[in-house]
């Protein structure tokens, strides 16, 4: 019995939480019209600059890195294979069509999650312990419209943003594996990944880092509104944030592809 | 009597199986600075809570200017906050403002005033506090009677008609703690505000008050003038007042648990 309640107890928490954040990107989704320039409001329009500059630019050497990290490991990897073929040259169409589609918007997602998720939930929860949100609250200022609603149109920006960062950096870290595997210069590289790119996937991967950045700042702000407590759970708040927001990235990427393997 | 621009009715508050408040009744008139007295743990803060609208009770009415704040619509609760000012026992200042900021928020956001407009009004409020030569400074450079007194100041943006304190004098020492009752007298004479203060500090509430209540163990058990407050002869009024501490073993529980951790537990001694 002990272990049914138990499962039973678990489902329904996961069930709170996921409905939970389904009520507040909704609230925030209603709220983000007053952070868009000309409809909405001057300080906020302002303070989503800010947090883009925060989340996307701060972000860029961070996402660079890996990018190119990631770009250079796939060629290996493939280039082992295909080179046993004598299709070496596929190694292009792999890096090409492999972070458009994939590792661009993911990447960019876990370096978005770590960095700004943890920061997003450990500020409002510092807010919270402070009583910061109560004094917004008690001003007749809605928390949702204040602190997430800028945030989010941020990352929503910022994050396909940087994804096709991440794209430009992982081709062209497999371009220099071409060069020196098969002296490929990188104006026949680029050409030879141009034909490959198929603005499907481009678009694919974008609507996927689209979705990736609303599930990042959601649930680091549910997170963060969450605190109870003192520092110890701001802590707490901020790892549960990445670690959520991980899954959760995971678990669209996983529904979206699908989708897209379904539909020709 | 008047209506009350403050009216609790039967507040009762319950967290799990702990009853916070029980059956709570207090009217607050308009222009009085009422004193809400009470140790720690007694439920003043969580009455504060409700008072402003941030918790919903478990039973029982708050009504603020006729309006029950549970339940009326989302546009009367903002109409109402805005004639309420808060100023929190941490100040609650936005960290990433700077002091002026954190006290022209309400005024950008709220109203249609021009900024210059805003900006004098600012410079107003904080010269009204004490102030006006630390708008330029972020809340982590100000003390912590300084931080107080720029919440006051945050708090009074929009002239509220009630204003309410939650332990203005809670770690700030005597100079300071007298600074910030003179301020609430000021603001007081000057503006006619309605105050609820929530407070243990027994000097700074009988300087403020026009009537004290007092809770204990989530029960008011006192409502009266501050004169008479102080003749009383309630034992835990009278405790309060005259700083007489509980007896640190008191029950036989303390010291049957001492007896289990000794293992002599059942054993007479």
């Amino acid at each position: 019995m002990k272990i049914l309640e138990a499962i039973g107890g678990g489902v329904t928490r996961g069930l709170a939480y996921v409905g939970g954040l389904t009520m507040q990107f909704w609230s925030g989704l209603c709220a983000s019209p007053k952070v868009l320039p000309v409809l909405g409001k001057r300080e906020r329009w302002r303070t989503a600059i800010r947090q883009m500059a925060v989340i996307g630019v701060d972000a860029l050497p961070m996402v660079g890195i890996m990018s190119v990290c990631a770009g250079f490991i796939l060629a290996m990897q493939t280039g082992a294979e295909l080179r046993r073929f004598g299709a070496l040259q596929y190694v292009m169409d792999v890096i090409a069509v492999g972070f458009t589609r994939e590792l661009g918007p993911l990447l960019t997602a876990f370096v978005v999650s770590g960095r700004s998720g943890s920061a997003i939930s450990a500020e409002i929860g510092t807010m919270v312990v402070t009583s910061e949100i109560d004094a917004l609250r008690t001003m007749a200022l809605d928390p949702i419209e204040f602190v997430l609603a800028p945030k989010c149109v941020a990352a929503m920006i910022a994050v396909p943003c940087l994804s096709i960062m991440s794209n430009a950096f992982g081709i062209l870290a497999g371009s220099g594996f071409m060069y020196i595997s098969t002296r490929i210069t990188l104006a026949m590289y680029l050409r030879y990944v141009a034909n490959s790119i198929v603005m499907r996937d481009v678009f694919t991967g974008l609507l996927k880092s689209l979705v990736f950045a609303a599930i990042i700042v959601n649930v680091g702000c549910l997170e963060g509104f969450r605190v109870r407590g003192g520092p110890d759970a701001v802590g707490r708040a901020a790892t549960s944030a990445v670690v959520w927001s991980t899954f959760f990235v995971i678990l669209a990427d996983v529904f979206f592809t699908a989708i897209f393997y379904m539909v020709p | 009597m008047a209506d009350a621009m403050i009216s609790v009715n039967g507040l009762t508050v319950v967290y799990g199986s702990h009853r916070v408040l029980d059956n709570v009744n207090l009217d607050i008139q308009q222009g009085e600075v009422m004193v809400l007295l009470g140790g720690s743990g007694s439920g003043k803060s969580t009455m504060l809570r409700h008072i402003v609208g941030l918790e919903r009770p478990t039973a029982g009415t708050v009504r603020v200017r006729g309006v029950d704040i549970n339940r009326c619509s989302a546009n009367e609760l903002k109409a109402i906050r805005r004639t309420m000012g808060v100023a929190f026992q941490e100040a609650a200042l936005f960290n990433s403002m700077s002091v002026e900021e954190n006290v022209g928020l309400p005024m950008h956001e709220l109203t249609t005033l021009a900024d210059p407009i805003i900006e004098i009004m600012t410079y107003v409020k904080l010269a009204a506090v004490g102030l006006g030569g630390a708008g330029k400074l972020l809340p982590q450079e100000l003390s912590g009677g300084m931080k107080k007194r720029a919440a006051v100041a945050r708090a009074t943006a929009l002239d509220p008609e009630i204003l309410v304190f939650d332990e203005p004098s809670a770690g700030l020492d005597p100079i300071v703690a007298a600074g910030l009752d003179e301020l609430i007298l000021f603001l007081k004479r000057a503006f006619h505000m309605t105050m609820l203060v929530v407070t243990h500090e027994l000097a700074s509430a009988f300087r403020i008050a026009d009537r004290v209540a007092m809770l204990y163990k989530g029960s008011l058990i006192a409502v009266d003038t501050k004169e008479s407050f102080q003749k009383s002869t309630h034992p835990r009024i009278r405790q309060f007042l005259d700083r007489l501490p509980d007896p640190i073993v008191e029950s036989t529980a303390v010291q049957e648990r001492f007896r289990e951790l000794a293992g002599m537990a059942g054993e007479k001694v």
